[in-house]
């Protein structure tokens, strides 16, 4: 990568030293670049790693079949030199067990956050605002280990213990097991998780908004909930799908609660069972990975655990490249928006 | 909709809602409904934490280590402790200086354009990169030989657990958060403070360290105690690359080097593991170890405001 511009005057021949300011140009240059290396390195080491896995099962790794603890079993046991490797592996109930967490959870938070953001940045009373700042800024800085905690300990008993009944446990008892480490409690948990992050940027985008803009529609009569849900909401658009994105990117990631709270177990929640799908336990992709991590030293293993990283690393990078794109699109009629620029 | 709407859509802006439609009447209770329960969740929050805290928190947890052994039932977390304030110490250590100079590249030099949205765009994956799969990438660089020396070996086979490794990765986590907050603080300094620089004849990037950054500290500071708070959250990590050791066990017979190139826990790998579904399972450990864990994230967050709104005051004009 050219670091010198091609429109500094000086040809090669002519320059025998750098100036101390080029110098100073060049090294951080090199320290940049060397960013870009660290990211590059990681998506091709894991890619690398995790090949075995996806050239022995080709697109069926995405795919359902068979129960997922047992491969995984099979996958590690077959790693000791002795017997040929088995790489077979169907994902299918772990990455549907991360995509109805996420989803759920973040479908969850952005509706509530966005009221949370617009009551906080427009309707609260002084007080409220003042107390709810500082306070939504401590629970986005709260390790989720914690989060993990307070679900292991107060979320999932109540959830076993008053929600689902004698008659539900009864209803799925020869498939799985009913104990409150469930669906409902990762869900409850994630969105309590994410939904200050997302109103910290909603609120700020909101904030950004000129004044003018709302007063115009206050002085032509909008009363004050339709004046800013019409004009300051929509101006902060930009600032909601930056504020989704990274919401989305760390549920998607979160590894450690959901792997205390959800269950633990390779099963892909049914729908079709109705309400009960909501306290069948399972377990996503990232917490599988932090599941299994003393089995490292199994080869197969490795590349299996490895090829779940290519996973979630790919939809990481993806989700972060469609919020970007969103945001080009947006801000070119969005001028004022908050995070976007 | 039609902003001249007349009837019930007309109100003074101060006025009561009575007046308004029936759905605006609706998303401003729904509003209400939102805020006031986001509220009670996050005042349940706190005050669980805190009742729970209090009561399971004992000095002695503070200042004894976890007992000898692979269980580690007795005893506090001196260790864990710091554990914690050393990884969070090698990461910003990393992620400090890079962070702040690839800050100064994005936001005084950007050149060539095409290279700065480049970095832009990897900030912002790292950024959203899950830490599991940072953990794994870190297994990965210190189990090869050339990162070998820096952790605990045996026989020839590389662990790559140690205190080095955690907290290289989690310079990582920290990377994004020192990079936004340092360029946006630099961002702030209005054009006329390099112009007269410039014009007593420094140089780029004497103007850079003599008058930018002193000038953007708050935003350093800021940056990195956020960076800090990050990092001394994140388990996944932890548990990957510091080993399972629930106290410091050094490698090596240099003092300080060894504990840095041995094997440790963290709050947060002691909370994970004393958790009903870890090892350990001894909850009133966990509560207390949390409640520490909250205290210093609390700390730091007092300590961000306090730069943030000096940083707010020395506005220039």
């Amino acid at each position: 990568m050219a670091i010198v511009d091609e429109d500094l005057p000086l040809l090669p021949e002519e320059r025998t030293t750098f100036s101390q300011d080029e110098r100073a140009e060049l090294w951080l240059g090199a320290l940049v670049c060397g960013v870009i290396v660290v990211l590059l390195a990681m998506v091709a080491f894991i890619l690398k790693e995790s090949w075995p896995s996806f050239a022995h099962n080709g697109l069926s790794w995405f795919g359902a079949g068979g129960s997922v603890d047992s491969q995984i079993q099979t996958i590690f046991n077959s790693g000791n030199f002795l017997t040929k490797p088995d790489y077979v592996f169907h994902a299918w109930p772990l990455i549907w067990s991360t995509i109805l967490t996420t989803g759920l959870s973040v479908a969850i938070a952005f509706v509530s956050s966005l009221f949370v953001a617009v009551f906080m940045v427009e309707f609260a009373p002084d007080p409220i605002k003042r107390v709810l700042e500082p306070v939504i800024r401590l629970l986005a800085s709260v390790p989720s280990v914690i989060y993990g905690l307070i679900g292991v300990l107060v979320v999932a008993p109540f959830i076993g213990n008053h929600l689902i009944t004698a008659h539900d446990k009864a209803s799925v008892t020869p498939v799985i097991q009913l104990n409150g480490y469930s669906l409902l409690a990762a869900v409850v948990i994630l969105t309590v998780m994410i939904a200050p992050i997302m109103i910290a940027i909603f609120a700020e985008g909101l904030r950004a908004v000129p004044r003018g803009w709302l007063e115009g529609s206050l002085a032509l009569g909008v009363n004050r909930w339709r004046t800013f849900w019409k004009i300051a909401v929509r101006t902060a658009r930009p600032a909601l799908i930056a504020g989704t994105v990274l919401a989305t990117a760390r549920a998607l990631g979160e590894a450690v609660m959901l792997s205390m709270v959800s269950g633990s177990v390779g099963f892909a929640p049914n729908p079709a069972d109705g309400l009960i799908v909501l306290f069948e336990p399972s377990r996503g992709l990232a917490p599988t990975i932090l599941h299994n991590t003393d089995e490292l030293s199994s080869p197969p293993m490795r590349a299996t655990l490895f090829a779940i990283a290519a996973v979630l690393l790919f939809s990481s990078l993806m989700l972060s490249l469609i919020g970007w794109a969103t945001k080009q699109s947006m801000s070119r009629y969005f001028l004022v928006g908050g995070v976007a620029r | 909709m039609s902003a001249t709407a007349p009837g019930p859509g007309r109100t003074s802006p101060g006025g009561s809602s009575a007046s308004w439609r029936l759905t605006d009447r609706a998303g401003l209770a729904l509003a209400w409904f939102f805020g006031l329960l986001f509220c009670a969740i996050c005042g349940a929050i706190v005050i669980f934490l805190a009742v729970k805290g209090i009561s399971d928190l004992r000095p002695d947890l503070i200042w004894t280590n976890p007992g000898a052994g692979p269980t580690g039932e007795t005893g506090g977390f001196l260790d864990p402790l710091i554990g914690t304030l050393v990884v969070g110490g090698i990461g910003i250590g990393i992620a400090g200086p890079v962070g702040v100079w690839t800050a100064v590249w994005l936001s005084e030099y950007g050149r060539p354009a095409p290279l700065a949205r480049v970095v832009e765009s990897t900030i912002e994956m790292l950024a959203g990169a899950p830490s599991v799969v940072l953990a794994l990438f870190g297994i990965l660089l210190f189990e090869s030989k050339v990162l070998g020396f820096l952790s605990a070996t045996n026989g020839g086979i590389v662990f790559g657990k140690s205190f080095f490794a955690a907290g290289a990765m989690l310079s990582l986590i920290a990377l994004p958060i020192v990079v936004t907050t340092v360029r946006e603080g630099l961002q702030a300094i209005p054009n006329h403070v390099r112009e007269a620089s410039y014009a007593l004849g420094k140089t780029r990037i004497t103007t850079i360290r003599r008058v930018l950054l002193p000038a953007a500290r708050p935003s350093l500071i800021t940056g990195n105690m956020l960076a800090f708070g990050h990092m001394i959250g994140d388990t996944a990590i932890i548990v990957f690359l510091l080993g399972d050791t629930q106290i410091l066990q050094g490698v090596g017979g240099v003092p300080g080097l060894n504990i840095l190139r041995g094997t440790g826990s963290t709050l947060t790998s002691y909370i994970f593991d004393n958790a009903p579904t870890g090892d350990l399972n001894q909850p009133q450990k966990a509560y207390a170890a949390a409640f520490v864990l909250i205290l210093i994230v609390l700390a730091l967050n007092v300590l961000v405001d306090v730069f943030g709104r000096r940083s707010r005051e020395a506005r220039w004009s």
